[in-house]
């Protein structure tokens, strides 16, 4: 009795405890709101398989538990029994992973029309890169960082020259413009991760990883790493504002290309060594 | 419905291999200590897993107190925090729960359960506990080197690892953890040859593969899996080795570390992954059968009940072992791997979630129509089926590549992987303890301090890891030693961090209830007789508690059935054992 009663409560509790929790997602502000509902949906078909499978176990134990004289039944198989949860476990784990495989091709085929921006990771901190006028990034590599080219970008690429580097301040993102986030790091892997957009993914030095989406929300929101890289892991904290068009485009006509950096040393070269 | 298929066959066949001439100690040293006895074996292998766990215990500890009550605590550091982190998970995964499922319960259960004198090469057995034991020596120095242990996390990534912004990275931490690590396989490899060749050459007459106990198969089907599991991780430390030593670039690319160019280059982080998952992903299973397995004979000798579906349940054992390693790169969906490699893994990472719910369905219809005694290794039995169930359904969220997009790297995956390879596997551990306790020492443990311990450890673990999924879910992210002041995480997190950390501690503490029935039985515990539970499987026939050199005295025992003759019919007691030629057999010869 006891037994069964104190599964019976901690399914009961845990139910509870999953509708009144304060605990939940902050509210998304990219266009993976599926990614929300897949989880909603996940926890609604593994929660009932919980509740159901874990009050069955409370029933056994309850009505079959050890009485003087009972005789246990002998049944070694039930092919027929068995066939049947080995189809309906079938159905459910088609359920899950049909629609999760749907919306995974979407999230790895980016829209043509999603800008690229890079976001470049290294112990313990964020840069940022926006294609300039040519709307087309530079090539870039680890090994031409140097103090006055602190991304590595290529000076001989034309395309670079008119990029747009970010380092030490805010990166900014227009509500409604596509985005392609090009990831990569100087050192180790990094992992850039805001809550609120739902897509991650890790930075790994060496090669150039992505993911896009859509801003949907303006705001203000954290940047965290997600992937253990040293001492500094918990704090390297950052930030990304989603802007309006017009103060997007505002704050995008202020920043400096790559091309104006390397010429006039002065002001910029001292404002780069001084970042942590 | 009926079916009893599995009663004895007309005739047993003869004995295909000779009785082995048993090495014979003759002294104290090679009777205890450098015992080529597997029951000896297991008991040393047991005794350094349980010992090297209390520290990860008390890691764990650690790691609760900082993150309940951050900035309390002066000596935990971001780099003793990582170090703590780091060496808590890889000693619970490798040298507490790896090596107390194979070279514990494998070593004491794996001849007496098949009818063996010993393993097939008890010198080879001795040696690998040998170096286990060194294995774990050169863990356990590596706190006290310069620098400290590696902070690099139990999956040790490259390039970070081997860095020093890391700590251990530039000093002896991470040379130390690599060494061990490759002697604890070279340990883990001689042992495990032996369990298999034992299962496959060592059974007693009559014991074919479809009566073995489900405990062997798991323990069997674990092995293999590890004997091929094992060498991926060992190349992946050696490699990393001559990266770090040598300065190779086998898993370095070019990079700048803090503004120095490095004479690093070409090399790939990715490629230490899909070793180390290749790896990695087969020891949660290596962790996970011996527990399925020892859990369905637990279940079904106090339930007085035949294991359901055992035909279902061993193909289910190696049909997960097989499936596992096709499944790795799902711990690598934000690795930045080729996404299309997404929807091969969700699909095989869904796909076993077949068998694995099977046999979870198995053991709770074993109960259906049972006689259920609910003592202290049937309760641990229901806890496993709960956390593990729990554990099982979160890894639905995590397998299904687009789930695991924004969950990943959270404490959600904390939470789900404590469920299913941390609290269910122990909790079948200490199932086990207080079901073979009796045959290892001849005495009881005591049922009521038993039952406490249970309850608290249980109740205390769900309030621990159930709660910690939430965290997750709100993104606070895995490996951060402090909440951090970002705006997406309530005040209230904290709140529950200290309280998830109270109930680490209450669980901890409780542990000293289980040493401590450990050490008092010994002495004191009831006398429990060759056969307490009544169980029909081979060990607990044997003619000495505990048993004696040799297992079986004079004559190996003739096994006529199944080990599931739980209240057969018309049977005089409720159970028949493995070698009893029991009123069945005339009826099923027909
Ligand atoms: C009372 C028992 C335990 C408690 C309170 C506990 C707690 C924790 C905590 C707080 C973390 C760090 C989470 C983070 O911030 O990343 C952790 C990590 C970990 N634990 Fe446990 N744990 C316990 C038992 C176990 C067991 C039995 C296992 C065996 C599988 C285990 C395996 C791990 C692993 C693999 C990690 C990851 C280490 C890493 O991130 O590198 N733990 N544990
Ligand atoms: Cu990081
Ligand atoms: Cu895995």
């Amino acid at each position: 009795m006891g037994v069964a009663l104190a599964i019976v409560i901690i399914v009961i509790g845990s139910v509870v405890f999953h509708l009144l929790s304060p605990w939940w997602w902050t509210p998304i502000a990219t266009n993976w709101g599926f990614m929300d509902d897949m989880i909603s949906f996940t926890f609604w078909i593994t929660g009932i398989v919980y509740v159901v499978i874990l009050l069955f176990v409370a029933y056994c134990v309850y009505k079959f538990q050890y009485r003087e004289g009972r005789v246990a039944a002998y049944e070694p198989e039930n092919t027929k029994l068995e066939i049947w949860l080995t189809i309906l476990t079938s159905l459910g784990v088609v359920a899950l992973l049909a629609p999760g495989l749907f919306v995974w091709f979407q999230f790895v085929n980016v829209p043509e029309e999603a800008t690229e921006v890079e976001v470049v990771g290294q112990q313990w901190s964020w840069s940022f890169r926006l294609p300039g006028a040519d709307g087309k990034l530079g090539t870039a590599d680890n090994r031409l960082i140097s103090e006055d080219n602190i991304l590595g970008i290529n000076p001989k690429d034309p395309y670079g020259q008119d990029d747009i580097i970010i380092d030490g301040y805010d990166l900014h993102l227009a509500v409604g413009r596509p985005v392609k986030m090009l990831l990569r790091s100087v050192d180790v892997l990094h992992n850039f991760y805001v809550p609120e957009f739902r897509a991650k993914m890790d930075m790994v030095p060496g090669m150039i990883t992505y993911f896009w989406m859509e801003p949907t929300r303006i705001g203000t929101y954290d940047v965290l790493c997600a992937e253990l890289c040293g001492v500094g892991h918990g704090y390297m904290g950052g930030t990304v504002l989603i802007d309006t068009d017009d103060d997007y485009d505002l704050w995008i006509s202020e920043q400096t290309t790559f091309a104006e950096m390397t010429t006039n040393t002065g002001i910029e070269f001292t404002k780069l060594v001084e970042d942590p | 419905m009926v079916e009893t298929k599995n009663t004895s066959p007309p005739s047993v066949p003869p004995a295909e291999v000779d009785e082995v001439e048993l090495y014979h100690a003759k002294s104290f040293w090679t009777k205890y200590v450098f015992s080529q006895d597997a029951k000896v074996i297991a008991i040393q292998y047991s005794g350094v897993a349980i010992a090297i766990g209390l520290v990860a215990l008390v890691l764990s500890s650690l790691i609760r107190l900082q993150l309940g009550f951050p900035e309390m605590f002066d000596f935990i550091t971001p780099e003793t925090y990582y170090q703590f982190v780091t060496m808590h998970g890889m000693i619970m995964v490798v040298y507490l729960l790896t090596a107390l499922f194979l070279g514990g319960f494998g070593n004491y259960l794996i001849p007496l359960m098949i009818g063996a004198r010993d393993m097939s090469f008890p010198y080879v057995n001795m040696l690998s506990f040998w170096i286990y034991f060194l294995a774990v020596l050169v863990l356990v120095g590596s706190f006290f080197v310069p620098g400290g242990p590696t902070g690099a996390g139990w999956t040790l990534y490259p390039p970070q690892a081997i860095l020093s912004g890391t700590p251990g990275g530039k000093g002896l931490g991470i040379i130390l953890m690599l060494v061990s690590l490759a002697l604890f396989i070279v340990g883990f490899t001689m042992g495990g040859l032996n369990y298999v060749v034992t299962v496959l050459q060592g059974r007693t007459r009559g014991m074919t593969m479809m009566r073995l106990p489900l405990t062997v198969w798991g323990i069997f089907t674990a092995t293999v899996l590890a004997l091929l599991a094992f060498p991926a991780l060992l190349v992946a430390t050696v490699m990393m080795l001559f990266d770090r030593l040598l300065e190779t670039s086998f898993f370095m690319p070019s990079l700048v570390e803090f503004g120095d160019q490095l004479s690093y280059g070409g090399g790939s982080p990715i490629l230490f992954q899909h070793l180390f998952w290749f790896f990695g992903h087969p020891e949660v299973y290596i962790v996970a059968l011996p527990a399925f397995g020892i859990v369905s004979d637990l279940i079904s000798t106090h339930a007085r009940k035949n294991i359901f579906g055992y035909r279902m349940m061993v193909w289910a054992i190696v049909g997960i072992g097989a499936l596992s390693f096709i499944v790795w790169a799902h711990h690598m969906y934000v690795s930045g791997m080729h996404p299309y490699f997404g929807f091969f893994f969700a699909t095989t990472t869904l796909i076993i979630a077949v068998p694995t719910a099977l046999k979870v369905y198995n053991w709770i219809l074993t109960l259906w129509n049972g006689n259920i005694h609910l003592n202290t290794p049937m309760l641990f039995s229901l806890g496993f089926i709960v956390t593990f169930l729990n554990g099982g359904l979160t890894g639905l969220f995590l397998g299904n590549v687009i789930v695991d997009i924004p969950l990943s790297d959270t404490m959600f995956v904390v939470a789900h992987f404590h469920m299913v390879m941390g609290v269910a596997p122990i909790l079948v551990v200490f199932g086990a303890i207080y079901h073979w306790y009796p045959k290892i020492s001849g005495r009881m443990l005591d049922e009521r301090l038993g039952k406490i311990h249970f309850w608290v450890t249980f109740v205390g673990s769900y309030l621990i890891f159930f709660p910690m999924h939430y965290i997750g879910l709100v993104g606070v992210p895995r490996r951060y030693p402090e909440l951090g002041d970002a705006a997406f995480i309530p005040d209230s997190v904290a709140t529950l961090n200290s309280f998830i950390s109270l109930a680490a501690f209450i669980v901890g503490i409780a542990q000293i209830l289980f040493l401590y029935n450990l050490f008092w039985s010994l002495r004191k515990g009831r006398p429990s007789g060759p056969n307490p539970w009544r169980a029909t499987t081979l060990e607990w026939q044997t003619p000495h508690t505990p048993p004696a050199h040799g297992n079986f005295g004079p004559e190996l025992p003739l096994v006529y059935r199944w080990p599931y003759d739980y209240s057969v019919p018309g049977a005089s007691e409720d159970f028949l054992a493995q070698n009893d030629p029991g009123p069945l057999d005339s009826e099923s010869s027909t």
